[in-house]
Protein backbone atom coordinates (compact mmCIF):
# COMPACT_ATOMS: atom_id res chain seq x y z
CA UNK A 1 0.00 0.00 0.00
CA UNK A 2 1.51 3.20 -0.94
CA UNK A 3 2.86 5.66 2.04
CA UNK A 4 0.37 8.97 0.55
CA UNK A 5 -2.21 6.96 1.00
CA UNK A 6 -2.09 5.96 4.97
CA UNK A 7 -0.75 9.31 5.76
CA UNK A 8 -2.31 9.51 9.40
CA UNK A 9 -4.84 12.19 9.77
CA UNK A 10 -6.73 12.34 12.49
CA UNK A 11 -9.47 15.20 13.29
CA UNK A 12 -8.33 16.63 16.71
CA UNK A 13 -12.11 18.14 18.84
CA UNK A 14 -11.50 21.61 19.12
CA UNK A 15 -10.63 22.58 23.33
CA UNK A 16 -14.01 24.85 22.97
CA UNK A 17 -16.10 21.94 21.99
CA UNK A 18 -14.30 19.10 24.71
CA UNK A 19 -15.37 22.46 26.86
CA UNK A 20 -18.72 22.25 25.57
CA UNK A 21 -18.83 17.88 26.32
CA UNK A 22 -17.52 18.01 29.59
CA UNK A 23 -19.57 20.76 30.71
CA UNK A 24 -22.72 18.99 32.17
CA UNK A 25 -20.43 17.17 34.55
CA UNK A 26 -20.30 20.29 36.62
CA UNK A 27 -23.48 21.51 36.09
CA UNK A 28 -24.20 19.33 39.64
CA UNK A 29 -21.37 21.02 41.58
CA UNK A 30 -22.62 24.16 40.58
CA UNK A 31 -26.33 23.87 41.48
CA UNK A 32 -25.05 22.63 45.30
CA UNK A 33 -22.90 26.09 45.53
CA UNK A 34 -25.82 27.47 44.35
CA UNK A 35 -28.00 26.27 46.69
CA UNK A 36 -25.28 26.75 49.32
CA UNK A 37 -25.99 30.48 48.27
CA UNK A 38 -29.32 30.58 48.36
CA UNK A 39 -29.92 28.96 51.95
CA UNK A 40 -27.09 30.52 53.48
CA UNK A 41 -26.73 27.97 56.45
CA UNK A 42 -23.89 25.72 55.56
CA UNK A 43 -25.53 23.00 58.23
CA UNK A 44 -28.55 23.00 56.39
CA UNK A 45 -26.90 22.78 53.06
CA UNK A 46 -25.22 19.97 53.77
CA UNK A 47 -28.78 18.07 55.68
CA UNK A 48 -30.11 19.22 52.15
CA UNK A 49 -27.81 18.34 50.03
CA UNK A 50 -26.96 14.71 50.89
CA UNK A 51 -30.95 13.67 51.27
CA UNK A 52 -30.48 15.34 47.49
CA UNK A 53 -28.04 13.41 46.38
CA UNK A 54 -29.11 9.83 48.13
CA UNK A 55 -32.76 11.25 46.41
CA UNK A 56 -30.94 11.48 42.88
CA UNK A 57 -29.09 8.28 43.22
CA UNK A 58 -31.86 6.56 44.33
CA UNK A 59 -33.23 7.92 41.01
CA UNK A 60 -31.09 6.83 38.76
CA UNK A 61 -30.69 3.47 39.98
CA UNK A 62 -34.65 3.19 38.62
CA UNK A 63 -33.96 5.22 35.71
CA UNK A 64 -30.74 3.87 34.70
CA UNK A 65 -32.37 0.33 33.41
CA UNK A 66 -34.69 2.35 31.32
CA UNK A 67 -32.75 4.77 29.81
CA UNK A 68 -30.35 1.68 28.18
CA UNK A 69 -33.70 0.09 27.32
CA UNK A 70 -34.72 3.04 25.31
CA UNK A 71 -31.34 3.25 24.14
CA UNK A 72 -30.70 -0.27 22.95
CA UNK A 73 -33.90 -1.25 21.45
CA UNK A 74 -36.37 2.02 21.09
CA UNK A 75 -38.48 0.40 23.23
CA UNK A 76 -40.49 3.16 25.46
CA UNK A 77 -41.74 1.49 28.58
CA UNK A 78 -44.26 2.86 30.78
CA UNK A 79 -44.66 -0.37 32.99
CA UNK A 80 -41.27 0.43 34.49
CA UNK A 81 -42.82 2.10 37.40
CA UNK A 82 -44.50 -1.95 38.14
CA UNK A 83 -41.05 -3.38 38.79
CA UNK A 84 -40.69 -0.71 41.56
CA UNK A 85 -43.89 -1.35 43.05
CA UNK A 86 -43.53 -5.23 43.28
CA UNK A 87 -39.72 -5.23 44.45
CA UNK A 88 -40.41 -2.85 47.28
CA UNK A 89 -43.40 -5.35 48.33
CA UNK A 90 -40.88 -7.81 48.07
CA UNK A 91 -38.51 -6.06 49.99
CA UNK A 92 -41.11 -5.52 52.63
CA UNK A 93 -42.14 -8.96 52.75
CA UNK A 94 -38.83 -10.43 53.43
CA UNK A 95 -38.08 -7.78 55.85
CA UNK A 96 -41.10 -8.75 57.81
CA UNK A 97 -40.34 -12.39 57.82
CA UNK A 98 -37.14 -11.33 58.88
CA UNK A 99 -38.55 -9.27 62.04
CA UNK A 100 -36.26 -10.92 64.55
CA UNK A 101 -33.18 -9.70 62.17
CA UNK A 102 -33.98 -5.97 61.53
CA UNK A 103 -35.13 -5.49 65.70
CA UNK A 104 -31.67 -6.93 66.57
CA UNK A 105 -28.83 -5.04 67.94
CA UNK A 106 -26.58 -6.43 66.13
CA UNK A 107 -25.69 -4.34 62.71
CA UNK A 108 -24.53 -7.83 61.03
CA UNK A 109 -27.70 -9.18 61.17
CA UNK A 110 -29.48 -5.66 60.23
CA UNK A 111 -27.47 -5.45 57.00
CA UNK A 112 -28.22 -9.25 56.24
CA UNK A 113 -31.77 -9.17 56.22
CA UNK A 114 -31.41 -6.14 54.23
CA UNK A 115 -29.20 -7.60 51.68
CA UNK A 116 -31.54 -10.89 51.27
CA UNK A 117 -34.50 -8.42 51.19
CA UNK A 118 -32.33 -6.94 48.05
CA UNK A 119 -31.73 -9.94 46.71
CA UNK A 120 -34.69 -11.48 46.95
CA UNK A 121 -36.54 -8.14 45.51
CA UNK A 122 -33.98 -8.16 42.45
CA UNK A 123 -34.74 -11.79 41.70
CA UNK A 124 -38.64 -11.75 41.10
CA UNK A 125 -38.41 -8.34 39.70
CA UNK A 126 -35.63 -9.73 37.09
CA UNK A 127 -37.94 -12.84 36.78
CA UNK A 128 -41.03 -10.02 35.83
CA UNK A 129 -39.01 -8.49 33.61
CA UNK A 130 -38.11 -11.73 31.42
CA UNK A 131 -41.70 -12.57 31.58
CA UNK A 132 -42.91 -8.67 30.51
CA UNK A 133 -40.38 -8.55 27.91
CA UNK A 134 -41.64 -11.79 26.16
CA UNK A 135 -45.51 -11.69 26.54
CA UNK A 136 -45.65 -7.94 26.61
CA UNK A 137 -43.21 -5.66 24.85
CA UNK A 138 -41.95 -8.47 21.90
CA UNK A 139 -44.64 -8.08 20.11
CA UNK A 140 -44.66 -4.12 19.91
CA UNK A 141 -41.36 -4.09 18.66
CA UNK A 142 -41.10 -0.81 16.13
CA UNK A 143 -44.51 0.65 17.31
CA UNK A 144 -43.81 3.34 19.78
CA UNK A 145 -47.57 4.21 20.30
CA UNK A 146 -48.84 0.83 20.81
CA UNK A 147 -45.35 0.21 23.37
CA UNK A 148 -47.27 3.09 25.32
CA UNK A 149 -50.58 1.72 25.70
CA UNK A 150 -49.68 -1.89 26.06
CA UNK A 151 -46.76 -0.98 28.84
CA UNK A 152 -49.42 0.93 30.53
CA UNK A 153 -51.70 -1.64 30.50
CA UNK A 154 -49.18 -3.94 31.66
CA UNK A 155 -48.58 -1.47 34.90
CA UNK A 156 -52.49 -1.37 35.54
CA UNK A 157 -52.07 -5.30 35.66
CA UNK A 158 -48.91 -5.25 37.98
CA UNK A 159 -50.47 -2.93 40.03
CA UNK A 160 -53.90 -5.41 40.24
CA UNK A 161 -51.73 -8.00 41.11
CA UNK A 162 -50.22 -6.30 43.89
CA UNK A 163 -53.71 -5.68 45.49
CA UNK A 164 -54.92 -9.57 45.21
CA UNK A 165 -51.18 -10.52 46.72
CA UNK A 166 -50.59 -7.62 49.26
CA UNK A 167 -54.07 -6.30 49.81
CA UNK A 168 -55.46 -2.74 48.78
CA UNK A 169 -53.78 -0.97 52.01
CA UNK A 170 -50.33 0.56 52.04
CA UNK A 171 -47.67 -1.42 54.02
CA UNK A 172 -45.27 0.33 56.60
CA UNK A 173 -41.95 -0.76 58.13
CA UNK A 174 -39.37 0.17 60.17
CA UNK A 175 -35.96 0.52 58.78
CA UNK A 176 -33.15 -2.01 60.48
CA UNK A 177 -32.05 -0.35 63.91
CA UNK A 178 -28.77 -0.14 62.08
CA UNK A 179 -30.15 2.17 59.73
CA UNK A 180 -31.95 4.81 61.40
CA UNK A 181 -30.76 7.88 63.28
CA UNK A 182 -28.31 10.23 61.69
CA UNK A 183 -24.77 11.21 62.24
CA UNK A 184 -24.27 14.86 63.71
CA UNK A 185 -21.48 17.05 62.11
CA UNK A 186 -20.97 19.91 63.53
CA UNK A 187 -25.10 21.52 63.52
CA UNK A 188 -25.56 18.89 60.57
CA UNK A 189 -27.78 15.91 61.09
CA UNK A 190 -27.43 13.64 58.44
CA UNK A 191 -29.31 10.35 58.22
CA UNK A 192 -27.82 7.11 57.77
CA UNK A 193 -29.50 5.98 55.41
CA UNK A 194 -29.16 8.31 52.94
CA UNK A 195 -25.22 8.01 52.79
CA UNK A 196 -25.93 4.24 52.41
CA UNK A 197 -28.19 5.27 49.38
CA UNK A 198 -25.81 7.22 48.10
CA UNK A 199 -23.04 4.73 48.48
CA UNK A 200 -25.17 1.76 47.17
CA UNK A 201 -26.09 4.65 43.88
CA UNK A 202 -22.07 5.49 43.86
CA UNK A 203 -20.83 1.73 43.51
CA UNK A 204 -23.60 0.49 41.32
CA UNK A 205 -22.75 3.97 38.65
CA UNK A 206 -19.10 3.07 38.71
CA UNK A 207 -19.44 -0.67 38.17
CA UNK A 208 -22.28 0.01 35.41
CA UNK A 209 -19.45 2.35 33.89
CA UNK A 210 -16.94 -0.07 34.27
CA UNK A 211 -19.09 -2.52 32.36
CA UNK A 212 -20.00 -0.57 29.67
CA UNK A 213 -16.78 0.49 28.83
CA UNK A 214 -14.38 -2.38 29.65
CA UNK A 215 -16.34 -5.60 29.30
CA UNK A 216 -17.85 -7.19 25.52
CA UNK A 217 -21.33 -7.09 26.52
CA UNK A 218 -20.93 -3.97 27.47
CA UNK A 219 -19.59 -2.84 24.06
CA UNK A 220 -21.86 -4.65 22.77
CA UNK A 221 -24.68 -2.76 24.59
CA UNK A 222 -23.19 0.46 22.99
CA UNK A 223 -22.47 -0.98 19.58
CA UNK A 224 -26.34 -1.86 20.06
CA UNK A 225 -27.27 1.56 20.94
CA UNK A 226 -25.71 3.03 18.14
CA UNK A 227 -26.35 0.84 15.44
CA UNK A 228 -28.28 -2.74 16.15
CA UNK A 229 -27.96 -3.82 12.44
CA UNK A 230 -24.56 -3.72 12.35
CA UNK A 231 -24.23 -5.78 15.94
CA UNK A 232 -26.43 -8.61 14.42
CA UNK A 233 -24.27 -8.49 10.80
CA UNK A 234 -21.83 -9.37 12.79
CA UNK A 235 -23.31 -12.25 14.29
CA UNK A 236 -24.51 -11.22 17.90
CA UNK A 237 -28.57 -11.86 18.39
CA UNK A 238 -29.43 -8.22 19.77
CA UNK A 239 -32.87 -9.60 20.75
CA UNK A 240 -31.11 -11.94 23.65
CA UNK A 241 -28.84 -8.94 24.30
CA UNK A 242 -32.10 -7.06 25.01
CA UNK A 243 -33.55 -9.05 27.29
CA UNK A 244 -30.45 -9.22 29.41
CA UNK A 245 -30.72 -5.95 29.61
CA UNK A 246 -34.91 -5.24 30.21
CA UNK A 247 -33.91 -7.95 32.81
CA UNK A 248 -31.18 -6.70 34.36
CA UNK A 249 -33.28 -2.71 34.30
CA UNK A 250 -36.02 -4.51 35.66
CA UNK A 251 -34.36 -5.92 38.94
CA UNK A 252 -32.25 -2.03 39.24
CA UNK A 253 -35.74 -0.50 39.27
CA UNK A 254 -37.19 -3.33 41.89
CA UNK A 255 -33.54 -2.57 43.97
CA UNK A 256 -34.58 1.20 43.47
CA UNK A 257 -38.32 0.15 45.01
CA UNK A 258 -36.77 -1.25 48.22
CA UNK A 259 -34.26 1.47 48.53
CA UNK A 260 -36.89 4.24 47.87
CA UNK A 261 -39.70 2.10 50.21
CA UNK A 262 -37.06 1.91 52.87
CA UNK A 263 -36.43 5.84 52.47
CA UNK A 264 -40.53 6.67 53.05
CA UNK A 265 -41.14 3.68 55.65
CA UNK A 266 -44.33 3.32 53.90
CA UNK A 267 -45.36 1.42 50.08
CA UNK A 268 -48.18 1.72 48.18
CA UNK A 269 -49.60 0.09 44.92
CA UNK A 270 -49.30 2.95 42.95
CA UNK A 271 -45.85 4.12 43.96
CA UNK A 272 -44.38 3.39 40.82
CA UNK A 273 -46.07 5.21 38.69
CA UNK A 274 -45.93 8.14 41.13
CA UNK A 275 -42.22 8.32 40.90
CA UNK A 276 -41.94 7.23 37.49
CA UNK A 277 -42.72 10.90 36.60
CA UNK A 278 -39.68 11.64 38.24
CA UNK A 279 -37.80 9.01 36.45
CA UNK A 280 -39.03 10.14 33.10
CA UNK A 281 -37.51 13.42 33.77
CA UNK A 282 -34.82 12.31 34.39
CA UNK A 283 -34.24 10.01 31.09
CA UNK A 284 -35.60 12.88 29.22
CA UNK A 285 -32.75 15.14 30.76
CA UNK A 286 -29.76 12.59 30.67
CA UNK A 287 -30.24 12.14 26.86
CA UNK A 288 -32.59 9.26 25.83
CA UNK A 289 -29.75 6.05 26.51
CA UNK A 290 -27.40 7.86 27.98
CA UNK A 291 -26.12 6.37 31.45
CA UNK A 292 -24.03 9.09 32.53
CA UNK A 293 -26.39 11.97 31.24
CA UNK A 294 -29.14 10.05 32.76
CA UNK A 295 -26.78 9.99 36.41
CA UNK A 296 -26.54 13.68 35.95
CA UNK A 297 -29.60 14.68 35.70
CA UNK A 298 -30.90 12.20 38.94
CA UNK A 299 -28.58 14.50 40.96
CA UNK A 300 -29.63 17.73 39.81
CA UNK A 301 -33.28 16.67 40.22
CA UNK A 302 -32.42 14.95 43.81
CA UNK A 303 -30.80 18.64 44.86
CA UNK A 304 -33.40 20.32 43.18
CA UNK A 305 -36.54 18.92 44.86
CA UNK A 306 -34.80 18.98 48.55
CA UNK A 307 -33.25 22.92 47.53
CA UNK A 308 -36.63 24.14 46.86
CA UNK A 309 -38.47 22.38 49.34
CA UNK A 310 -36.10 23.81 51.73
CA UNK A 311 -36.45 27.24 50.33
CA UNK A 312 -40.26 27.76 48.75
CA UNK A 313 -42.17 24.49 49.20
CA UNK A 314 -45.20 25.47 47.19
CA UNK A 315 -42.72 25.72 43.93
CA UNK A 316 -40.96 22.08 44.79
CA UNK A 317 -43.37 20.48 42.81
CA UNK A 318 -43.25 22.21 39.24
CA UNK A 319 -39.18 22.63 40.09
CA UNK A 320 -37.90 19.59 37.94
CA UNK A 321 -40.36 20.13 35.27
CA UNK A 322 -38.68 24.13 34.83
CA UNK A 323 -35.35 22.03 35.15
CA UNK A 324 -36.19 20.05 31.92
CA UNK A 325 -37.40 22.95 30.62
CA UNK A 326 -34.34 24.73 30.85
CA UNK A 327 -32.47 21.96 30.09
CA UNK A 328 -34.13 20.97 26.97
CA UNK A 329 -33.81 24.32 26.30
CA UNK A 330 -29.94 24.26 26.16
CA UNK A 331 -29.79 20.88 25.04
CA UNK A 332 -32.99 19.56 22.50
CA UNK A 333 -31.53 16.01 22.86
CA UNK A 334 -30.82 15.72 26.45
CA UNK A 335 -26.98 16.50 28.11
CA UNK A 336 -25.56 13.67 26.89
CA UNK A 337 -27.24 12.83 23.39
CA UNK A 338 -26.74 9.31 22.17
CA UNK A 339 -25.50 8.61 18.86
CA UNK A 340 -27.74 6.68 16.19
CA UNK A 341 -26.72 5.78 13.15
CA UNK A 342 -30.60 5.79 11.92
CA UNK B 1 -22.28 -25.26 -12.84
CA UNK B 2 -25.17 -25.04 -10.22
CA UNK B 3 -22.26 -27.36 -8.17
CA UNK B 4 -19.86 -24.75 -7.97
CA UNK B 5 -21.81 -21.63 -6.73
CA UNK B 6 -20.83 -20.46 -3.11
CA UNK B 7 -23.78 -18.54 -3.40
CA UNK B 8 -26.98 -18.51 -5.44
CA UNK B 9 -29.95 -16.22 -5.47
CA UNK B 10 -33.18 -17.63 -7.21
CA UNK B 11 -36.59 -15.80 -8.61
CA UNK B 12 -35.68 -13.36 -5.07
CA UNK B 13 -38.00 -10.52 -4.39
CA UNK B 14 -37.98 -8.19 -1.51
CA UNK B 15 -40.13 -5.67 -0.47
CA UNK B 16 -39.34 -2.57 1.60
CA UNK B 17 -43.14 -1.61 3.06
CA UNK B 18 -45.12 -1.19 0.07
CA UNK B 19 -42.12 -0.81 -2.34
CA UNK B 20 -41.29 -3.88 -4.15
CA UNK B 21 -37.92 -3.41 -4.80
CA UNK B 22 -36.07 -6.82 -5.84
CA UNK B 23 -38.07 -8.21 -8.61
CA UNK B 24 -36.88 -11.82 -9.49
CA UNK B 25 -33.10 -11.76 -9.00
CA UNK B 26 -30.97 -14.58 -10.23
CA UNK B 27 -27.65 -14.31 -9.40
CA UNK B 28 -24.91 -17.03 -8.93
CA UNK B 29 -21.71 -16.33 -6.77
CA UNK B 30 -18.93 -18.83 -7.64
CA UNK B 31 -16.46 -20.19 -4.92
CA UNK B 32 -13.27 -18.18 -4.52
CA UNK B 33 -12.47 -14.65 -6.78
CA UNK B 34 -14.77 -11.89 -7.02
CA UNK B 35 -18.15 -11.12 -8.19
CA UNK B 36 -18.78 -7.69 -9.25
CA UNK B 37 -22.35 -6.49 -9.08
CA UNK B 38 -22.74 -3.41 -11.39
CA UNK B 39 -25.98 -1.10 -12.16
CA UNK B 40 -27.08 2.30 -11.48
CA UNK B 41 -28.23 4.08 -8.91
CA UNK B 42 -31.17 2.83 -7.30
CA UNK B 43 -30.39 -0.31 -9.18
CA UNK B 44 -31.06 -2.55 -6.06
CA UNK B 45 -28.10 -3.52 -5.54
CA UNK B 46 -27.72 -2.64 -1.77
CA UNK B 47 -31.25 -4.35 -0.80
CA UNK B 48 -29.52 -7.77 -3.10
CA UNK B 49 -27.06 -7.30 -0.52
CA UNK B 50 -29.09 -6.78 2.50
CA UNK B 51 -31.12 -9.25 1.34
CA UNK B 52 -28.79 -11.85 1.47
CA UNK B 53 -27.63 -10.72 4.83
CA UNK B 54 -31.08 -11.29 6.24
CA UNK B 55 -31.38 -7.55 6.91
CA UNK B 56 -34.26 -7.50 4.73
CA UNK B 57 -35.99 -10.50 4.07
CA UNK B 58 -37.13 -12.05 0.47
CA UNK B 59 -40.81 -12.75 0.08
CA UNK B 60 -40.33 -15.08 -2.80
CA UNK B 61 -37.44 -16.91 -3.96
CA UNK B 62 -34.15 -19.07 -2.35
CA UNK B 63 -31.38 -17.88 -1.23
CA UNK B 64 -28.77 -20.94 -1.26
CA UNK B 65 -25.33 -20.68 0.44
CA UNK B 66 -23.13 -23.77 0.57
CA UNK B 67 -25.76 -26.01 -0.41
CA UNK B 68 -28.36 -24.94 2.58
CA UNK B 69 -31.19 -22.82 1.71
CA UNK B 70 -30.69 -19.17 4.38
CA UNK B 71 -33.59 -17.20 2.90
CA UNK B 72 -35.08 -16.85 6.40
CA UNK B 73 -32.13 -17.51 8.40
CA UNK B 74 -31.79 -14.51 11.13
CA UNK B 75 -28.92 -11.99 10.39
CA UNK B 76 -26.83 -13.31 13.06
CA UNK B 77 -26.97 -16.87 12.00
CA UNK B 78 -26.37 -15.69 8.33
CA UNK B 79 -23.39 -14.28 9.79
CA UNK B 80 -22.16 -17.65 11.60
CA UNK B 81 -22.21 -19.14 8.27
CA UNK B 82 -19.63 -17.35 7.42
CA UNK B 83 -20.85 -14.41 5.52
CA UNK B 84 -19.36 -10.85 6.53
CA UNK B 85 -20.88 -7.50 4.97
CA UNK B 86 -19.38 -4.21 4.49
CA UNK B 87 -22.14 -2.23 4.39
CA UNK B 88 -22.85 1.05 2.18
CA UNK B 89 -22.93 3.45 5.31
CA UNK B 90 -19.47 1.41 6.46
CA UNK B 91 -21.91 0.74 10.18
CA UNK B 92 -18.43 1.85 12.46
CA UNK B 93 -19.41 1.99 16.12
CA UNK B 94 -17.92 5.49 16.21
CA UNK B 95 -18.71 5.68 19.89
CA UNK B 96 -16.44 3.09 20.75
CA UNK B 97 -12.52 2.87 19.60
CA UNK B 98 -11.13 1.47 16.77
CA UNK B 99 -9.89 -1.51 18.42
CA UNK B 100 -13.79 -2.08 20.39
CA UNK B 101 -14.88 -2.49 16.90
CA UNK B 102 -12.17 -5.05 16.10
CA UNK B 103 -13.33 -6.63 19.19
CA UNK B 104 -16.66 -6.96 18.56
CA UNK B 105 -16.25 -8.00 14.49
CA UNK B 106 -14.46 -11.59 16.35
CA UNK B 107 -17.73 -12.62 17.45
CA UNK B 108 -15.99 -16.28 18.23
CA UNK B 109 -13.07 -15.53 20.26
CA UNK B 110 -10.15 -13.77 20.86
CA UNK B 111 -8.85 -12.03 18.42
CA UNK B 112 -6.29 -13.92 16.46
CA UNK B 113 -2.58 -12.20 16.84
CA UNK B 114 -1.89 -13.43 13.27
CA UNK B 115 -4.44 -12.25 11.64
CA UNK B 116 -4.50 -9.01 12.93
CA UNK B 117 -0.59 -8.20 12.01
CA UNK B 118 -1.73 -8.95 8.62
CA UNK B 119 -4.97 -6.90 8.53
CA UNK B 120 -2.66 -3.85 10.23
CA UNK B 121 -0.17 -4.66 7.36
CA UNK B 122 -3.16 -4.25 4.96
CA UNK B 123 -4.65 -1.22 6.20
CA UNK B 124 -1.69 0.05 8.42
CA UNK B 125 -4.11 3.29 9.71
CA UNK B 126 -6.07 0.37 11.93
CA UNK B 127 -2.64 -0.16 13.66
CA UNK B 128 -1.71 3.83 13.94
CA UNK B 129 -5.26 4.51 15.62
CA UNK B 130 -5.93 1.63 16.94
CA UNK B 131 -6.79 2.87 20.80
CA UNK B 132 -8.56 6.18 19.43
CA UNK B 133 -12.34 7.01 19.10
CA UNK B 134 -13.78 5.46 15.80
CA UNK B 135 -15.71 8.43 15.27
CA UNK B 136 -12.37 10.65 14.60
CA UNK B 137 -11.46 8.66 11.25
CA UNK B 138 -11.76 9.99 7.90
CA UNK B 139 -14.15 8.71 6.00
CA UNK B 140 -11.32 5.90 4.02
CA UNK B 141 -9.89 4.80 7.85
CA UNK B 142 -13.57 4.26 8.39
CA UNK B 143 -13.93 2.41 5.13
CA UNK B 144 -10.79 -0.04 6.01
CA UNK B 145 -12.06 -0.15 9.32
CA UNK B 146 -15.71 -1.54 8.36
CA UNK B 147 -13.48 -3.70 5.60
CA UNK B 148 -11.36 -4.74 8.47
CA UNK B 149 -13.72 -5.62 10.59
CA UNK B 150 -15.46 -8.17 7.88
CA UNK B 151 -11.73 -10.14 7.86
CA UNK B 152 -11.20 -10.24 11.39
CA UNK B 153 -12.57 -13.74 11.13
CA UNK B 154 -11.79 -16.00 8.47
CA UNK B 155 -15.20 -16.08 6.09
CA UNK B 156 -15.82 -17.79 2.93
CA UNK B 157 -18.09 -14.70 1.48
CA UNK B 158 -17.83 -11.43 1.97
CA UNK B 159 -20.63 -8.41 0.81
CA UNK B 160 -18.95 -5.16 0.24
CA UNK B 161 -20.97 -2.37 -0.62
CA UNK B 162 -18.80 0.40 -2.81
CA UNK B 163 -15.90 0.42 -0.69
CA UNK B 164 -14.63 2.97 -2.73
CA UNK B 165 -17.39 5.75 -2.56
CA UNK B 166 -15.96 9.17 -2.02
CA UNK B 167 -12.40 8.29 -1.88
CA UNK B 168 -8.99 9.57 -3.43
CA UNK B 169 -7.38 7.77 -5.89
CA UNK B 170 -4.57 6.82 -3.37
CA UNK B 171 -6.69 5.25 -1.05
CA UNK B 172 -9.35 3.63 -3.69
CA UNK B 173 -5.52 1.93 -4.90
CA UNK B 174 -5.19 0.72 -1.27
CA UNK B 175 -8.44 -0.26 -1.07
CA UNK B 176 -8.45 -2.47 -4.39
CA UNK B 177 -4.44 -3.98 -3.30
CA UNK B 178 -6.32 -5.02 0.29
CA UNK B 179 -9.28 -6.71 -1.46
CA UNK B 180 -6.51 -8.65 -4.27
CA UNK B 181 -4.54 -9.84 -1.59
CA UNK B 182 -7.67 -11.10 0.28
CA UNK B 183 -9.09 -12.80 -2.87
CA UNK B 184 -5.91 -14.71 -2.68
CA UNK B 185 -6.96 -16.23 0.87
CA UNK B 186 -9.48 -18.38 -0.58
CA UNK B 187 -12.30 -15.61 0.68
CA UNK B 188 -15.40 -15.02 -2.07
CA UNK B 189 -16.05 -11.72 -2.62
CA UNK B 190 -19.39 -10.05 -4.16
CA UNK B 191 -18.07 -6.75 -4.38
CA UNK B 192 -20.70 -3.77 -5.23
CA UNK B 193 -18.93 -1.41 -7.43
CA UNK B 194 -19.32 1.83 -9.61
CA UNK B 195 -15.81 2.62 -10.30
CA UNK B 196 -16.10 0.47 -13.71
CA UNK B 197 -11.98 0.73 -13.77
CA UNK B 198 -11.85 -0.53 -10.65
CA UNK B 199 -14.07 -3.10 -10.75
CA UNK B 200 -12.94 -4.62 -14.20
CA UNK B 201 -9.17 -4.78 -12.28
CA UNK B 202 -10.24 -6.81 -10.01
CA UNK B 203 -13.40 -9.11 -10.95
CA UNK B 204 -13.85 -12.33 -12.08
CA UNK B 205 -17.24 -12.70 -12.93
CA UNK B 206 -19.78 -9.73 -12.98
CA UNK B 207 -23.71 -9.42 -12.54
CA UNK B 208 -25.31 -6.03 -13.97
CA UNK B 209 -28.80 -5.26 -12.30
CA UNK B 210 -31.31 -2.51 -13.42
CA UNK B 211 -34.52 -2.08 -11.74
CA UNK B 212 -34.54 -5.00 -9.30
CA UNK B 213 -33.60 -7.47 -11.95
CA UNK B 214 -30.23 -9.22 -12.85
CA UNK B 215 -29.89 -8.02 -16.93
CA UNK B 216 -26.63 -9.26 -17.48
CA UNK B 217 -24.13 -12.22 -16.34
CA UNK B 218 -21.08 -13.22 -17.17
CA UNK B 219 -17.31 -12.65 -17.24
CA UNK B 220 -15.64 -9.67 -16.15
CA UNK B 221 -13.20 -10.05 -19.18
CA UNK B 222 -15.88 -10.64 -21.62
CA UNK B 223 -17.31 -7.47 -20.62
CA UNK B 224 -14.53 -5.27 -20.16
CA UNK B 225 -13.58 -6.26 -23.54
CA UNK B 226 -16.78 -5.24 -25.28
CA UNK B 227 -17.31 -1.56 -25.38
CA UNK B 228 -20.63 -1.89 -26.95
CA UNK B 229 -21.89 -4.02 -24.49
CA UNK B 230 -20.92 -1.92 -21.51
CA UNK B 231 -22.64 1.19 -23.47
CA UNK B 232 -25.83 -1.19 -23.78
CA UNK B 233 -25.51 -2.08 -20.47
CA UNK B 234 -24.64 0.72 -18.31
CA UNK B 235 -23.77 3.22 -21.14
CA UNK B 236 -25.22 6.00 -18.89
CA UNK B 237 -23.86 4.87 -15.52
CA UNK B 238 -20.67 5.06 -16.63
CA UNK B 239 -20.71 8.30 -17.86
CA UNK B 240 -22.11 9.58 -14.46
CA UNK B 241 -19.49 8.22 -12.53
CA UNK B 242 -16.07 8.23 -14.36
N1 LIG C 1 -35.52 1.72 3.32
C1 LIG C 1 -36.09 1.92 2.10
N2 LIG C 1 -37.35 2.30 2.02
C2 LIG C 1 -37.93 2.52 0.81
N3 LIG C 1 -37.30 2.36 -0.36
C3 LIG C 1 -36.02 1.98 -0.34
C4 LIG C 1 -35.35 1.75 0.89
N4 LIG C 1 -34.08 1.38 0.62
C5 LIG C 1 -33.99 1.38 -0.73
N5 LIG C 1 -35.15 1.75 -1.30
C6 LIG C 1 -35.40 1.88 -2.74
O1 LIG C 1 -35.01 0.69 -3.37
C7 LIG C 1 -34.42 0.94 -4.61
C8 LIG C 1 -33.07 0.26 -4.67
O2 LIG C 1 -32.22 0.83 -3.69
P1 LIG C 1 -30.77 0.32 -3.44
O3 LIG C 1 -30.24 1.09 -2.29
O4 LIG C 1 -30.77 -1.14 -3.33
O5 LIG C 1 -30.04 0.76 -4.78
P2 LIG C 1 -28.51 0.73 -5.14
O6 LIG C 1 -28.41 -0.04 -6.40
O7 LIG C 1 -27.72 0.27 -4.00
O8 LIG C 1 -28.23 2.26 -5.44
P3 LIG C 1 -26.92 3.15 -5.16
O9 LIG C 1 -26.01 2.90 -6.29
O10 LIG C 1 -27.46 4.54 -5.20
O11 LIG C 1 -26.39 2.76 -3.84
C9 LIG C 1 -34.33 2.44 -4.75
O12 LIG C 1 -35.38 2.85 -5.59
C10 LIG C 1 -34.56 2.96 -3.36
O13 LIG C 1 -35.23 4.18 -3.39
MG1 LIG D 1 -26.33 1.10 -2.81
Amino acid sequence: MSEAAIKPRIEKIPLKEQIFQKLPVFLVPMLALAGLIAIGNPSSWLTLTVAGLAMGMMIFIMASGLTVVFGLMDVINFGHGAFVAVGAFVGFTVLAWLAGWTASPSVMLNLAAVLIAILAAMLITGLLGLAFERVIVMPVYGEHLKQILVTMGGLIVAQQMIYVVWGPDELHISRPQALQGSFVIGEAAIEKYRLVAVAIGLVLFVAMRHILKKTKIGLLVRAGVENGEMVEALGYRIRRLFLIVFMTGSALAGLGGVMWGLYQETITAHMGSEIMVLVFIVVIIGGLGSVEGCFIGAMLVGLLANYTAFLAPKVALISTIALMVVILMWRPQGLYPVVKAK
Amino acid sequence: MMADALLSLSGVHTHIGPYHILQGVDLKVPEGGVTVLLGRNGAGKTTTLRTIMGLWTASKGDIRFDDHVITRLATPEISRRGIALVPEDMGIFTDLTVAENMILAAASGPMDAKRLSWIKELFPPIGTFWNSSAGTLSGGQKQMLSVARAIIEPRRLILIDEPTKGLAPAIIKAMTDALRELKETDTTILLVEQNFAMASSIGDTVAVMDDGRIIHSGSMKELAGNAALQEKLMGLSLEAHQ
